[in-house]
């Protein structure tokens, strides 16, 4: 460790450089467990997090999807604050949409409010936080 | 060797994924090391397109015969085992000529290695770098097996692929070797812990064997350290490693938190009032 190296962490400004193989090991073996590219991982994020939205409200530039891995077990962790629930009419019209249920109001307007229900995932951008 | 068995040999693959970080020197260091403990131990180079393990034991200019005549049965089993001169409890076995690329297949190691284990306590099967035909072939036979990696990113990632690939093989148990320790610079923190490696790879660390120049000094003169370099840190290492997969229990210590010195625990007393680092 040079003297420049050791001011600068005794300033915090860099973690030891074991510190950071650790970290990029940590992320690249569950990468590499999981067989997921971090192409992928971006992609079932934003699908995710646009199915999350058909049925409650999110924080989108807070949620977060990743990997995490402990004991040689890989787990899928999202973290997705809810800002509040879809009213009842976009929940059935998402619920149909996926097949899972028919409509039993034929007041809900189906239509329109499907698309209003995933208005935000259609436009990738804000889903991106990078 | 007497062809005599009690317990079935322990058949254990030396693996790392990424070449160049020991396994060569484990598996001489080790078949040194047990045989001198009284067990009968045989040593297969399963890297036969690239052999080695022959010069680290001195015994490069002895191999007339290898695993491929025995399997094509143009000469015995004894013929082809290379005994030590000085470790008689040890010998060799070359997989193949390096001019013969595509004769091994998994089920001639699985017959080679049945044939040696009946007349030996331990087979440790040196295997090749990489994971493809190779590894598959030196893994075909093992029943448990030894990873060893150095605390390096690039090695710690290669050994959990292999580590990946042993467990769907359901090859157990696979211990950890931990190789060319540098205890000043795990204390600094500028480089991968003890800890932080076993965590990661989560397997039970079998050695641990510090960085040391007599390593370079023992494979220049195709004797391993084990042979004779008592005083080493790497040698005593190395016997432990032996005494361990033999089930006596002596603990690994970690000697990046072994260290005493004066700039150690004052660095120690800065990390933990200033919380920085």
């Amino acid at each position: 460790m040079t003297l420049f190296d050791f001011l600068q962490r005794l300033l915090g400004r860099q973690k030891p450089s074991g510190t950071m193989a650790k970290e990029r090991l940590q992320l690249v073996l569950a990468h590499d467990r999981s067989d997921l590219n971090p192409e992928l991982l971006e992609q079932m994020r934003r699908e995710i997090l646009e199915v999350v939205q058909r049925y409650v409200e999110i924080d989108i530039e807070e949620g977060d999807v990743s990997l995490e891995t402990e004991d040689r077990v890989t787990a899928l962790v999202a973290n997705l604050p809810i800002k509040r629930a879809r009213p009842l009419p976009a929940l059935v019209a998402a619920a149909a949409a996926v097949g899972m249920a028919q409509a039993p109001d034929p007041e809900a307007p189906q239509e329109l409010a499907l698309p209003l229900a995933c208005e935000p995932a259609e436009d990738p951008s804000p889903a991106d936080p990078d | 060797m007497d062809a005599v068995t009690s317990a079935p040999a322990r058949i254990i693959l030396i693996c790392s994924g990424k070449g160049g970080v020991g396994k060569t020197t484990l598996t001489a260091n080790l078949g040194i090391a047990l045989a001198r403990l009284g067990e009968r131990t045989v040593v297969l180079d399963a890297d036969f397109g690239l052999r080695n393990l022959d010069l680290l034991l001195g015994l490069e200019n002895r191999i007339v015969y290898t695993a491929q005549e025995v399997l094509a049965e143009t000469c015995r089993l004894d013929q082809a085992l290379v005994k030590h001169k000085q470790e008689p409890n040890l010998a060799l076995l070359p997989a193949g000529n390096p001019r013969m690329l595509e004769w091994l297949t998994p089920e001639d190691m699985q017959r080679i290695v049945a044939m040696v284990a009946e007349r030996a306590d331990f087979v440790l099967i040196d295997c090749p770098a990489g994971i493809e035909d190779g590894f598959k072939n030196a893994a075909a036979a093992a029943r448990e097996a030894i990873v060893i990696t150095t605390p390096e990113v690039s090695a710690v990632r290669d050994a959990d692929r292999v580590i990946g690939l042993l467990n769907t093989r359901g090859v157990t148990p696979v211990q950890l070797v931990l190789n060319r320790v540098r205890p000043r610079m795990m204390a600094s923190q500028e480089m991968l812990g003890v800890d932080d490696v076993t965590d990661i790879l989560a397997l039970p660390l079998v050695g641990l064997v510090v960085e040391d120049e007599q390593v370079i000094v023992s494979t220049n003169r195709g004797e391993p350290l084990t042979l004779n370099g008592n005083g080493s840190p790497a040698a005593k290492a190395y016997q432990n490693i032996a005494r361990r997969l033999r089930g006596e229990d002596i603990p690994v210590e970690d000697p990046s938190k072994a260290r005493k010195g004066l700039r150690a625990r004052l660095m120690n007393k800065i990390r933990k009032t200033t919380g920085l680092f």
